[in-house]
């Protein structure tokens, strides 16, 4: 692994998007911020800006209105990128995947990476859907 | 040991040596401040894998002029730094360091995002706040030495901390100001508070992110070495004072809650120019 995949693997900046969770899912990201988790020994900070951001975390399922919004703000992030979708929602849909206003889970709208199931995604498995990224990321560099 | 050869090898490590002694303390600083939060932590050279990371990003520019400011902010801080590895004047260190800051805010001005106006606002604040300070302290130094050199200053035997302890205070409370640090991190902070999106650094991204990351270290660099100037004999006791102050900037940046403008204007106005004010008034009286 080179200097430059090394620097990309160890300071994943994340920037969280709710497309209209409900909530579950958010608090258990923020969670893993919390002294209990510490994503930060990871490198990882939590950034609100998508300019600086390198994984793009979404909550929620996609929905005609926020589909611009989503799609902006990956447009947004520069090169090289990553995309989470957390919970069954963000991957599916899940129970509101036939509403007439929800188009799907986050993959309908902008390209995922990784799927982080669960109703709500639980802390860990929010942990191992980042380190499958960084692989991701080690192996496509 | 003056010729333009040793002055030449001198800028050459201050400007290799400065980032990296910097970006260790910005990591220190992070180590640090989870610890007091009872986190691991990042590990300590974070850093310059966030600088690398960001150096290899994808270059994406709002415009031309906003990636000028970045540059002009970064060649100004080494300027002010060489200024003062040189053993310049102090006065024009501080007027360069001034307008150091005025080009990070000319650059959050140049591009059209509301978020990096906020910010720039903010650090116009800040600057007026500590600003008049820092040119009182060349005064207060000025009165002391009888020269505004800090070649001057290093002639001294007595360290200027035993003439100007209130000077010395209003510095470190500006220091607060100058390290981004809580409770007067208005513009932006270190550490991604998700103020105001990212106030100034919204619209950088990628390598001008980094720059502007490498531009604080230098800083960092610069105003602690200022610090540790007020007791410059033995060099070590200068360097024990600069990283003191630099701890005492920890515990003050994690027990402190982040304050408005209009009180930090009132708060560092009224101690800071009182104490640099009284220090100069015992020094008119006395010598």
């Amino acid at each position: 692994m080179g200097l430059v995949t090394t620097a990309r693997v160890k300071s994943p900046w994340i920037m969280h998007f709710d497309c209209g969770s409900c909530n579950g899912c958010d608090i258990e990201i923020l969670a893993c911020l919390t002294p209990l988790y510490d994503v930060e020994r990871f490198g990882i900070i939590n950034i609100g800006n998508p300019k600086h951001a390198d994984v793009l975390v979404v909550t929620g399922a996609a929905n005609r209105r926020n589909a611009r919004v989503l799609r902006n703000l990956y447009e947004q992030m520069p090169e090289p990128k990553l995309v989470m979708a957390v919970g069954t929602c963000a991957c599916s849909g899940g129970v509101f995947h036939q509403c007439p206003n929800i188009l799907g889970g986050v993959d309908k709208v902008i390209p995922v990476n990784v799927y982080v199931p669960g109703c709500a995604a639980r802390p860990e498995a929010i942990i191992d859907g980042v380190v499958l990224a960084l692989q991701k990321l080690a192996g496509a560099a | 040991m003056t010729g333009p050869v040793f002055l030449f090898v001198l800028a050459v490590l201050t400007v290799v040596l400065a980032p990296l002694v910097g970006g260790l303390l910005f990591g220190l600083d992070r180590k640090l401040t989870a610890r007091l939060q009872g986190r691991v932590g990042p590990p300590l050279v974070q850093p310059f894998y966030d600088v690398l990371k960001l150096w290899h990003k994808e270059k994406i520019a709002v415009n031309r002029l906003h990636l000028v400011w970045a540059w002009a902010y970064l060649v100004l801080v080494i300027a002010s730094l060489l200024l003062l590895v040189w053993q310049q004047d102090l006065l024009l260190l501080v007027f360069t360091l001034g307008f150091a800051a005025i080009a990070l805010v000319m650059g959050s001005f140049s591009v059209r995002s509301p978020y990096s106006h906020f910010g720039g606002q903010r650090e116009l604040m800040q600057l007026l706040a500590y600003e008049p300070v820092l040119l009182l302290t060349a005064v207060a130094v000025y009165f002391r030495t009888g020269t505004f050199l800090v070649s001057g200053i290093l002639q001294q035997d007595r360290p200027l901390l035993f003439s100007l302890p209130l000077v010395f205070a209003a510095l470190v409370i500006i220091l607060t100001i100058k390290m981004r640090k809580s409770p007067f991190d208005l513009a932006a902070c270190e550490h991604a508070h998700q103020e105001l999106v990212r106030g100034i650094y919204t619209e950088y991204s990628g390598p001008y992110l980094a720059l502007i990351q490498v531009a604080h270290w230098y800083e960092l660099v610069l105003v602690l070495a200022l610090i540790g100037l007020f007791w410059a004999h033995p060099w070590w006791a200068g360097v024990l004072l600069a990283v003191a102050a630099f701890f005492a900037e920890l515990v003050v940046d994690n027990s402190t809650a982040r304050v408005t403008w209009p009180v930090m204007l009132r708060l560092v106005w009224a101690s800071c120019l009182t104490l640099v004010l009284a220090n100069l008034a015992a020094l008119y009286l006395i010598v």
